[in-house]
């Protein structure tokens, strides 16, 4: 939710009769909260507009518009064809005559029968899969017969077989789950009017369900009866959205009473969404007038029933059609800026076999007009036959065909420029690399006891070259623990709270000690104010302070037991930790939330107990900014506590009325801010007899209107908060994560510019750009608050021509930050001016952005990401920072407090902010390190083997036979050289973690693309084409004049350009354990046996010419000179720049072996715990 | 400055049963901190590496040449007729040469033919035999990949089938010193796999040259194919267009000066592709036959490589940098570039 935001409640208290008001007030009550459910999808758009963005797949077009209908959802009937009938416990009619889905659910992709096909059809989305089926289909053509059948399909049903392996064995995992949990029973209404157990696949829409505590809940369900008389449930939602305080649902008193056997009706709801936060719906009870139904009288599959016995429902969506299963989409695919290059050298080289290709088509071309004549008399070539009754060409079909043949073969012979194993490799790689960021212990929340998770599996390596971070401030810089801090009563500041006494403020029941499960520390002089030691006037502002506190809020206490059977612990759960915090805070000062109920609750003032009937209560939404209670006292007065952002409430604040209190409160509002805190303002007015019925009656035919009920309720809500008298304000500390000043230090000194975007206020976000080091003293700071286009335009020129000037003044010294806010961001960005912010923003060290919307944060994020190659990146935690996580090029989630929304979007998630330190500089770089070189080993690895069989071809009269065995060709690729580049792309690492930190600098090789660029590629290339010549002329000269059979030296040639490769490899690995030494070495035995293999089938032509091979000192003597002549070039290139022109990681490698890093004191930064800077 | 130290100290405190948490278990392997060698190329390495390869190459080299220089040969260029004239099978195709040993020859001297420009290694001609069929008697109608020499033209099966069998060489030396006549030892000049597992003791030839075109020898169809090792020799496709085969052997020496004179049976048909033959009289050392490629090959390499050490020594010496000079690195050198 927004971070700004006071306090967001999707959950209307419900109304029981507590029978101590006045009737009128009771059945307008009655009446109206039936509707107040339903307002709730309305004032809970701003959420709902953000999950819809977070579980949809990336979205095209930006920002999204929703449509008018869901906009004004809250406000429509739903027409017949839209809706969904569901006759309470009679499951029969409800599917006549459309079955809805049953409730077993299924999130594997494939079934034993579909899975070929559908791998298949999933695996061959990739071209170049579909290019090699195509070259083995071409290769069954007779006249094109290079390969044996089977050994032409080989290498691509060993990738498709090995991928295959893979998908299958997660999806028999997701099998195996889905089994357990549809075969998990629940309490099932039978029709002799008993509850059965019955499987949860088997239940059925309309079927009723009894649920008990603990439970978790089988499918989606309307409340009909809970075991609490005012049909109050709770639930745990955390396996749906991470959120683990509880929410309150409620049954209808219309159902409540009716025994659960004899439940009957007809519930109208819409189809299936997966909204979670909105339900919309009626019934029709027998005996009562159609009821309508919202968010809190739905219970969602997936949930926990908690502190309530029991509860009965009716099943309206199961199966796939709940919102827990519409919305398990997978994770966004991404792919990464390396493959991406990638495709572009792949390119080349596809370009580089149509050469290859076309020489040897027209070598052969030429070969055959030139022998034309003779070749019949030729005895290798014989091209007629005259074993048939009549003369006939053998094989042969003129030349212009057999030149078209010479082609497509030779596209078949030379297939393997484009490295097949590649793709399979770099998914296994990915996987590893994977495996050890999850395992990586520095990367793991002690506090939440949450690991790292891998979310996308294919962009790994993007995160070895972030040059932009995009943050969020709330619950990823700070904890999103809120602490109440300071208050200003009456305009008096008490902020002296930090060294007061911590207060265990606990209260007594029935001989049982009751205390708040969290303290807060009080100040002396504000409790003194409380208890009336300054005046009867202050001590009221005071109390009413505290009362508003505690009573304007949607706070349920719940109560936790402990060790000592008289101490209980009061836990006050809500879905927003600043209205925890304000709770708390009341409670220390001696006004204790003990019970809440719909209709009253219970609060121990000052060590008495005091009921307070709730009379009204409008919610907060995003329009108004704040939310109010209207309470009906045990002195017979009704009161109207308001709480709000500032802004908003200095609007309905009475100005005539107490202004020196007023301009007081605003002046610590302003330090408060300064301070970081967040503030909220408190506000009263007590309500005339008068004045209350006029509401009532207002607020009674707003809830039965049936259009534009929201609209109705918003102005009754807004006419109501008005003339209000200025209580005091709070401000509430969001504590700075630890950690977070370093790691945006070690960030900015690796070159990456770290953003800020935050719901917060432009003070807030100031200052706590200052704590967490962010901003320094020395910069510039350039401030664009501006609330017009003119005004907008005007303050970008002033900056560009600062940010001019100062690069001018070339002071490398003094920086700029750029503070922009919301509402300026309304008329710069998707207009002309975009260009004018970036030009502005990019010359900036810092940006931070305040006061944006969801949709504002992926508009800034698409202004780098749309303009320049920069990776970016995006960090969030909440729902409103699903746009941005998305819209950047890596999304990383922080699995915090504010659900899980942010997670599910996110392509990696990890509990702490500075847990990016060690994800980008330590794994991100060596992922980019390991995967750019494992892409150009690939290329390089085949590029060679091409290279050898198309010098051959040229002393074979362009005939495109290969003297390497077919099956040493095929395997070549997948076999003989495969594993150990994986084994190095996953285990390899230039630089160690602690010199990678240390030195946050080297990040910027990722971001230069130093290990993966064209220049590098073509070097490769270049090399890769020496080493062939090596491979092939030195054999070739060395048995020129022999006699030397074909598999013979075949047989040479492999070996060699194995042993080749890997000696490549083995140059360029860092580090050397264990498992590369198995690998790299065991690789060139496992290549030496298999060849041996293949000499001792009879059956093939090599027969057991690889021993007559080894026989002779010759071909020992080739090998070793292959393998010297061929690296000789690359050794003394790596040795001169490795000397001469050293990079940045070279030099660090060097640092690492020859110094003792710790003695080494060359650009330590200090780094101490910093206090505050104002 | 560096965010490990908090976590490493709680991971102490991991002694936490309740809960079955996700916690990474510590290993070395899972931490990507196994033990590991990190080999880097300093000066002293890159000296060592060439120079090292240097004195291993250079004496290699020399050695390989003098073994090749051991190895005599005598190469006879068999160039002298028409294409009309083999073809015929009336005229007489003996011919006679005479060769002079330059050095002396220690038996056994290797007899081989020398055939240029003709391609073994043909797509069509690799393919075209049966290995089934010449292994086992009951695979004899095992022919599929055997066309255009498959089946005679009234369909019955040729063994050995295909164009490989088809084109056998059939030219044929005697050998004699002063008139007097030197044993050819035309066994076990195939290779013994071959005789034992590739072709069979019960397949007799059958059909052989007997269509509208001969390719070249005719095999006696009472020596199964296990015995005749011309054959087998010939089979042994060769890797490149020029090449030589074993033709026998002379078990005795050759003394320097000594007249052979070669007496010819120029059968075999190499006019019609422009096809050279050669007679190669040669012995054997342990690195082969005549070869100086090999050698000149290592003394390049291994004088290269002396030759980069130097440089290496040179250059160390004109532009020293001590390793892992922190000065060195980006943004120590122009400290406000990066910013």
């Amino acid at each position: 939710m927004a971070a700004n935001s006071p306090s967001l409640n999707p959950s209307a208290p419900p109304d029981d009769d507590p029978g101590v008001l006045p009737k009128a007030a009771s059945r307008s009550r009655s009446s109206s909260s039936r509707h107040r459910a339903e307002r709730n999808p309305s004032s809970n758009s701003n959420s709902a507009v953000s999950f819809e963005r977070s579980t949809s797949k990336p979205v095209a077009s930006y920002p999204s518009k929703r449509s008018d209908s869901e906009r004004l959802g809250s406000q429509r009937e739903i027409s017949d064809d839209e809706a969904r009938f569901v006759y309470v416990n009679d499951p029969g009619r409800t599917n006549q005559p459309i079955r809805f889905a049953d409730n077993s659910i299924r999130t594997t992709k494939y079934s034993v029968l579909t899975f070929l096909p559908r791998n298949l059809f999933e695996q061959f989305h990739r071209v170049a899969y579909v290019y090699f089926l195509i070259l083995a289909g071409l290769n069954q053509v007779p006249q094109l017969g290079v390969f044996t059948p089977a050994a032409s399909i080989l290498p691509l049903a060993f990738v498709l077989g090995v991928t295959a392996v893979k998908d299958g064995y997660e999806d028999w995992r997701r099998h195996r789950s889905d089994r357990d949990e549809n075969n998990r029973t629940a309490q099932v209404l039978a029709p002799d009017g008993e509850f059965r157990p019955k499987r949860w696949k088997d239940i059925l829409v309309g079927e009723v369900v009894k649920v008990t505590a603990d439970e978790t809940l089988p499918c989606d369900m309307v409340l009909l009866a809970t075991s609490d008389p005012t049909g109050v449930a709770y639930v745990q939602t955390i396996n749906l959205d991470g959120e683990s305080n509880l929410k309150t649902r409620y049954a209808k008193q219309e159902t409540q009473s009716t025994p659960p056997e004899s439940t009957a009706g007809l519930i109208r709801c819409e189809k299936p969404n997966r909204n979670i936060y909105g339900f919309l719906a009626s019934a029709d009870v027998p005996g009562e007038k159609r009821v309508s139904l919202g968010p809190s009288n739905i219970i969602l599959r997936g949930c926990e029933l908690k502190n309530t016995s029991w509860v009965v429902g009716v099943a309206v969506y199961t199966g796939q059609d709940t919102k827990v299963m519409l919305n398990s989409s997978g994770a966004p695919s991404k792919r990464s800026r390396l493959e991406a290059h990638m495709n572009r050298e792949v390119i080349l080289l596809a370009v580089a076999l149509v050469a290859l290709c076309s020489i040897v088509t027209v070598l052969a071309g030429v070969w055959l007009v030139n022998h034309h004549d003779e070749l019949n008399d030729l005895p290798y070539y014989r091209k007629e036959d005259y074993s048939g009754p009549e003369m006939d060409n053998y094989d042969y079909y003129g030349v212009g065909w057999e030149t078209v043949f010479s082609f497509l073969k030779s596209v078949i012979i030379f297939q393997v420029m484009i490295p097949i194993a590649l793709y399979i490799s770099m998914e296994l790689v990915r996987l590893g690399q994977a495996f050890f960021m999850i395992q990586d212990k520095n990367m793991f929340d002690e506090g939440s006891k949450t690991g790292f998770q891998c979310r996308a599996l294919n962009i790994n390596e993007d995160l070895g070259q972030i040059k932009y971070v995009f943050s969020d401030k709330t619950g990823t810089l700070t904890e999103n623990k809120m602490e109440f801090r300071c208050a200003s009563v009456g305009g008096v500041d008490y902020s002296a709270a930090s060294d007061g006494e911590e207060d265990g403020h606990s209260i007594t029941v029935d001989g049982e000690t009751w205390r708040p499960k969290m303290s807060v520390k009080t100040d002396p002089e504000l409790m003194n104010a409380v208890m009336g030691g300054e005046g009867i006037e202050k001590s009221n502002r005071a109390r009413d302070f505290f009362l508003a506190l505690a009573t304007c809020n949607t706070i349920v206490p719940i109560l936790v037991d402990t060790p000592e059977p008289s101490l209980k612990l009061i836990d006050y759960q809500g879905e927003s930790p600043d209205e925890q915090a304000l709770v708390y805070a009341a409670a220390a000062y001696g006004f204790v939330l003990m019970q809440r109920t719909s209709g009253h609750i219970l609060i121990d003032v000052l060590g008495e107990r005091q009921r307070f009937d709730v009379l009204g209560l409008h919610e907060f939404d995003s329009d108004r900014k704040r939310m109010s209670v209207i309470i009906g006292c045990p002195d017979r007065t009704v009161k109207l506590f308001v709480k709000g952002a500032d802004n908003s409430m200095f609007g309905v604040i009475q100005k005539d009325l107490d202004l020196d209190i007023i301009h007081a409160t605003k002046t610590n509002l302003h330090s408060y801010s300064s301070l970081g805190l967040r503030t909220l303002v408190v506000g009263m007015r007590e309500l005339s007899e008068h004045e209350f019925k006029k509401w009532q009656s207002a607020y009674e035919k707003a809830t039965t209107a049936l259009i534009g009920r929201g609209k109705l309720l918003k102005a009754i809500a807004s006419n109501a908060e008005r003339d209000l008298r200025i209580l005091g304000a709070s401000g509430i500390e969001d504590k700075l994560q630890q950690g977070v000043p370093e790691a945006i230090e070690s960030m900015r000194q690796a070159g990456i510019k770290v953003w800020v975007l935050t719901g917060d206020k432009q003070e807030t976000a100031i200052s706590i750009g200052y704590s967490c080091k962010l901003l320094t003293g020395e910069m510039t700071q350039i401030v664009i608050n501006s609330n017009s286009r003119e005004s907008c335009t005007r303050s970008l020129q002033d900056a560009a021509s600062m940010s001019s000037r100062l690069a001018g003044a070339g002071s490398a010294k003094s920086s700029l930050a750029l503070i922009i806010d919301g509402t300026s961001l309304v008329y710069i960005l998707e207009t002309e001016l975009e260009e004018e912010l970036f030009k502005v923003a990019t010359t900036c060290d810092v940006v931070l952005c305040c006061r944006v919307a969801p949709l504002q944060k992926a508009g800034i994020v698409a202004l780098i990401k749309h303009r320049t190659d920069d990776m970016t990146l995006a960090i969030g935690d909440g729902a409103n920072d699903v746009s941005m996580i998305q819209m950047a090029d890596v999304g990383i989630g922080i699995s915090g407090q504010e659900g899980r929304q942010a997670v599910m979007a996110s392509d990696f998630a990890m509990g702490q902010f500075r847990f990016l330190v060690p994800l980008l500089l330590v794994h991100g770089h060596w992922n980019y390190q390991r995967m750019a070189y494992m892409i150009l080993y690939n290329f390089y690895r085949n590029a060679v083997f091409v290279f050898i069989l198309f010098w051959y071809v040229l002393y074979t009269a362009y005939s495109l036979i290969s003297a390497i065995s077919e099956w040493s060709s095929v395997l070549y690729s997948v076999i003989y050289t495969a594993l150990p580049t994986i084994v190095v792309g996953i285990l390899d690492k230039d630089l160690s973690r602690k010199t990678l930190l240390k030195y946050p600098q080297l990040y910027r090789a990722g971001q230069r693309d130093e290990r993966y660029n064209l220049k590098l590629f073509i070097f490769t290339m270049m090399d890769c084409i020496w080493q062939s010549i090596a491979v092939f002329y030195i054999p070739y000269l060395a048995y020129r004049h022999s006699d030397v059979d074909v598999s013979g030296l075949g047989d040479l040639w492999i070996l060699a350009v194995v042993i080749l490769v890997n000696i490549h490899l083995a140059m360029d690995v860092f580090r050397w354990n264990w498992i590369t030494h198995a690998s790299i070495w065991g690789c060139i035995a496992a290549t030496v046996i298999c060849v041996i293999i293949i000499d001792s089938i009879w059956m093939l032509r090599g027969f057991w010419a690889i021993f007559n091979m080894m026989g002779t000192g010759l071909f020992w003597l080739c090998l070793l000179g292959i393998i010297v002549a061929g690296m000789v070039p690359r050794f003394a290139t790596k040795a001169l720049t490795e000397y001469f022109l050293p990079s940045d990681v070279q030099i660090a490698r060097e640092l690492e072996k020859f110094q003792n890093l710790t003695a080494s004191t060359i650009s330590e930064i200090p780094m101490s715990t910093f206090s505050h800077p104002l | 400055m560096n965010p490990r130290g908090d976590s490493t100290s709680g991971s102490d405190g991991a002694a936490e049963p309740k809960r079955k948490s996700k916690k990474p278990r510590y290993s070395r392997f899972t931490q990507q901190e196994l033990p590991a060698c990190k080999p880097l190329l300093t000066p002293a390495i890159v000296v060592t590496t060439f120079a090292f390869i240097g004195i291993i190459f250079i004496p290699i080299g020399l050695l390989s040449l003098s073994a090749s220089g051991q190895a005599n040969c005598i190469p006879e260029q068999l160039q002298n007729d028409k294409v009309a004239f083999i073809q015929s099978s009336t005229t007489n195709k003996t011919c006679s040469r005479t060769l002079t040993v330059p050095k002396n020859m220690e038996g056994p001297v290797h007899i081989y033919y020398e055939l240029d420009n003709f391609y073994q290694n043909h797509r069509r001609y690799v393919k075209s035999r049966s290995d089934k069929q010449l292994r086992s008697k009951a695979s004899e109608t095992e022919t599929t990949n055997c066309a255009p020499e498959a089946t005679t033209s009234d369909g019955s099966v040729i063994v050995p089938c295909g164009l490989i069998a088809w084109s056998l060489f059939n030219d044929t030396y005697s050998f004699a010193v002063n008139s007097k006549i030197i044993e050819v030892n035309k066994k076990n000049i195939a290779w013994l796999s071959d005789k034992e597992h590739k072709f069979g003791s019960d397949v007799y030839p059958k059909n052989f040259q007997m269509g509208g075109l001969i390719g070249g020898a005719k095999l006696n169809a009472s020596i199964p194919l296990s015995e005749q090792e011309d054959l087998i020799v010939w089979m042994r496709t060769a890797a490149l267009p020029r090449f030589r085969k074993l033709y026998g052997r002379i078990e005795t020496d050759l003394a320097a000066n000594e007249q052979i004179t070669v007496t010819i049976q120029n059968n075999y048909n190499t006019y019609s592709f422009e096809g050279k033959k050669n007679l190669v009289l040669s012995t054997t050392s342990w690195i082969g036959g005549k070869n100086d490629f090999l050698g000149t090959a290592y003394l390049t390499v291994g004088s290269l490589c002396l030759f980069l050490a130097m440089g290496f020594i040179i250059l160390y010496l004109l532009k020293p940098r001590t390793l892992g000079d922190p000065s060195y690195l980006s943004w120590n050198r122009n400290p406000d570039g990066h910013y």
